[in-house]
């Protein structure tokens, strides 16, 4: 959160439509994505209770555990959850690129497209966790056996819920999480919780305003949660007798549990949906496809060696964590840079914390030669007037906002702007390539958050995992205990 | 009975009080700036009654599954004189404990009032502190003064003595799975331990027993990943117990409150209940509605009045503390003059809004 954030909510306000924060979208948005809403029994870590899934929003099916604490209804569940899931994985690969080898030689491949699941909520991405911790250990043979399918299941929600915590990463979403990225409504962020009150913000029925379209969201009974967490009340009035209907095997108990849960999952569906249309409307962000490029990168590497794997261990071993780590903070520094060269309004977060620019060139000169070295160098002046409140230090190095290429350092920053002396990006010789540099009178930004800033940190191999990590971790491969754990 | 005693029994209008728990207790530190809260709570104003009566109801309804299973585990945990706890209090915290006793301080013989159980919760715990006999103490019902009015407290948990030191035993029905649980429902425990540790502290201080004769450590006891096993881990609410002191300290004095309003003020049901709510002021932010059945009416409230705080507190922090929103809007448009304080404020406002106005501008 930010002034500029916290503003565009107070306009939001003002005028009861939610308001942009975003002119383009940033994240990857596939043609025919999986989407999930998944409910839960309450009380319970991860007990399923219904999911409604599918990629088109005219043709949900309905996954239902009309007992919800039955173990084995819950297995034929996962099970039947992991067709519908699995069958989506090996649909989304598309073709088989051929990329140049890498270093060590070796051919290597990337799949052209990869699967994308979305579901309503954060809630949703924790309850794909729980389940895919609860069921990736599984065993298909011996006691406690299930189907094939759900340990497969487990690992592959597993690694959808790792993805999702790398930033910038469209291989899972929450809808939430998504649209507050790119709309500020009026209410706080608790209450951008509620996808339905979210979307009634944004997109408000006709002859509603937000506010309006909010307050009906918040009725638990025109407008049921959105999942994991069932209403409250739904369980105690509706669900809970239906339960104890099919306990009892009174007829057509089964039935009534579907049609009462479809009931509540259909309104979310809808609204899934709704909001699928409504990111498909913004222009795609420039640095959008080389972000699923890494994504099908990962699903690549993933599917292929899915067969000679063990399911994901409980706790990351040291050096695994440490890795792991490194990787998301170097996502998510190249993810707010990208997105600020993609989009004016996020570059304009970065220019509100003085950590970029922009205005109109003042005063140029295109051919200043340091000469202070062996060799001239070109370096040219480019003095920038802006009202920015510019917080950068001299001798910081900015880039062009509208052509990353064009590198400069900060010389000095005085009210009448920032004067900057332009190091690279105007072609080889002494003379600037024509057209590379801004001339006075253009409108310029520069910035000095950059992606990759710092580059990838080795780390020690597993058997050399230093004492102060604990020394080296045996190989993890799942034990009898893992896989006959209770689920209760 | 005192005049304050006296005002805070009209404001119920005769109805007779509300007990506090250690939930409600840990909410009303959350928000000790709110006189509204501080009032209702401290007269034990039924304030879900208030809240329907306004048009507001609260939505807390507990699912009867969730009920279900946590009364199940618990049982499951307090079975046999607490065989499974104390099992697991030897086996995995390595504790020796030869001789165990259990105490259920709940029942005395059927119907009896807060003040005897109160008697006989102490009267155990100081022959326990004397004598060193008693393991577990089930029920304990404790006091704690909010406000300058002494609150009853009916926690749910087990006293447990070792060696002469008591801690807290608090049982919770949300999994740990490989170690870690939802960080806010740990967060929810602790704070309600800590009002426990408090409560402890103060009856042992009564006893004329030093404060860490209550451990700050408390064990909490939950269902181990997906099974019903339980698994007990040592929570330190020290940080908890620190923000909860600081804080009851802090409590505006009901007294001050209520030297500010008439004299006929009353929560009772009635037309007049709308103007009376309103004329005790409150602060409401957007957590108040996870913990406050007022929370509903209080939004309401807040959004009329154009408040930045109903959008939430970090909101209201980028504003620089401007607290509506019509003022912050009319310094970032220019159409308001700032007031020396909020010169620097207005002026990062007016640069936000040219800013915004720059990118929405120049992408359409």
């Amino acid at each position: 959160m930010s002034a500029l954030t916290s503003l565009a909510r107070l306009e939001a306000v003002a005028t009861g439509r939610a308001q942009p924060l975003a002119t383009v979208r940033h994240c990857h948005l596939a043609e025919a994505p999986l989407v999930m809403v998944p409910l839960k029994l309450a009380g319970e870590a991860a007990a399923p209770l219904a999911v409604m899934l599918g990629t088109r929003p005219s043709a949900p099916a309905l996954l239902v555990v009309p007992q919800p604490r039955n173990r084995d209804l819950r297995f034929a569940f996962a099970a039947d959850l992991a067709k519908v899931v699995l069958d989506h994985v090996e649909a989304g690969r598309g073709s088989v690129e051929q990329l140049p080898p890498g270093r060590d030689g070796e051919a290597k491949t990337r799949y052209s497209d990869a699967p994308q699941l979305l579901v309503p909520n954060r809630g949703g991405v924790a309850f794909l966790r729980m389940l895919g911790r609860s069921t990736r250990f599984r065993r298909t043979e011996g006691p406690y056996a299930v189907d094939a399918a759900v340990p497969a299941l487990g690992r592959w929600l597993t690694w959808f819920t790792e993805r999702h915590d790398h930033p910038g990463s469209s291989l899972l979403l929450a809808m939430t999480e998504v649209l507050r990225l790119h709309w500020a409504t009026g209410q706080s962020s608790l209450e951008d919780g509620n996808l339905a009150a979210l979307l009634g913000w944004i997109d408000p029925p006709d002859g509603m305003d937000g506010p309006a379209a909010a307050a009906l969201a918040e009725d638990p009974v025109a407008c049921p949660p959105a999942g994991p967490a069932t209403d409250p009340t739904f369980d105690n009035e509706v669900l809970a007798p239906a339960i104890a209907a099919y306990n009892e095997g009174a007829p057509q108990a089964e039935e009534k549990i579907h049609r009462a849960l479809e009931s509540q999952l259909a309104p979310t569906w809808e609204l899934m949906w709704r909001a699928v249309r409504l990111l498909r409307e913004l222009p795609e962000g420039a640095s959008v496809p080389a972000r699923w490029e890494r994504d099908r990168d990962a699903f690549t590497y993933y599917h292929q060696t899915f067969g000679e794997g063990y399911p994901q261990a409980r706790r990351d071993p040291p050096v695994r964590a440490a890795r792991r780590l490194h990787d998301l903070e170097r996502a998510q520094e190249s993810y707010e840079a990208q997105r600020a060269f993609d989009d004016p309004l996020v570059m304009a977060e970065h220019r509100l914390a003085g950590q970029a620019f922009g205005g109109v060139v003042t005063e140029c000169d295109p051919t200043r030669l340091d000469e202070s070295g062996k060799r001239p160098r070109l370096r040219p002046y480019l003095r920038v007037g802006t009202e920015d409140p510019v917080q950068l230090e001299p001798g910081t190095t900015v880039c062009s906002a509208d052509r990353p290429a064009l590198k400069g350092r900060v010389v000095e920053v005085g009210a009448g702007g920032v004067l900057l002396e332009l190091t690279g990006g105007m072609g080889r010789r002494l003379t600037p390539e024509p057209g590379t540099i801004p001339q006075v009178g253009d409108r310029v930004c520069f910035t000095s958050r950059v992606a990759d800033s710092w580059g990838a940190a080795r780390f020690p191999d597993r058997e050399e995992t230093p004492w102060t990590h604990g020394g080296p971790t045996e190989d993890y491969v799942p034990t009898d205990e893992d896989a006959a754990e209770e689920w209760s | 009975m005192t005049d304050t005693a006296l005002a805070l029994d009209r404001l119920r209008g005769g109805a007779p009080p509300r007990n506090h728990d250690a939930r409600t207790i840990a909410a009303l530190t959350a928000n000790p700036g709110c006189a509204r809260r501080g009032l209702m709570d401290a007269a034990g104003v039924d304030k879900d009654a208030v809240a329907r009566a306004l048009g507001f109801p609260a939505q807390f309804g507990q699912s009867q599954f969730a009920i279900t299973r946590g009364n199940a585990f618990e049982a499951q945990v307090k079975a046999d004189g607490c065989a499974e706890l104390l099992t697991l209090l030897r086996d995995r915290l390595g504790l020796r404990l030869p001789e165990v006793a259990y105490d259920d301080l709940e029942v005395v013989g059927g119907n009896e009032g807060r003040e005897l159980r109160y008697t006989r919760t102490r009267r155990l715990l100081a022959r326990a502190l004397e004598s060193g006999e008693g393991t577990l103490f089930d029920h304990p019902l404790l006091r704690l003064d909010i406000a300058g009015q002494p609150a009853y407290l009916e926690p749910d948990v087990i006293a447990f003595q070792l060696e002469g030191r008591f801690h807290v035993i608090e049982i919770k029905s949300f999994a740990v799975i490989d170690g870690q649980a939802e960080p806010d429902q740990v967060a929810a425990a602790a704070r309600q331990s800590a009002v426990y540790v408090l409560a402890l502290r103060r009856l042992l201080a009564e006893l004329g027993a030093p404060a860490d004769r209550v451990s700050h450590e408390v064990f909490l006891v939950c269902p181990e990943n997906f099974s019903n096993r339980p698994t007990a881990s040592l929570l330190d609410v020290r940080p908890q117990l620190a923000v909860l002191e600081r804080q009851l300290a802090r409590l505006t004095r009901v007294d001050r409150i209520l030297e500010e309003l008439p004299d006929d003020l009353t929560f009772a049901p009635g037309d007049a209940l709308p103007e009376a709510v309103r004329a005790v002021a409150a602060r409401y932010a957007p957590e108040c509605m996870a913990t406050c059945e007022m929370a509903f009416f209080c939004r309401d409230e807040a959004r009329a009045c154009g408040s930045t705080g109903a959008l939430g507190r970090s909101v209201r922090d980028d504003l620089g503390g401007v607290d509506s929103i019509g003022t912050a809007l009319g310094l970032a448009n220019g159409t308001i003059e700032p007031s020396p304080d909020l010169v620097e404020t207005a002026e990062q406002l007016r640069t936000a809004a040219r800013l915004r106005r720059e990118a929405l501008d120049g992408a359409a």
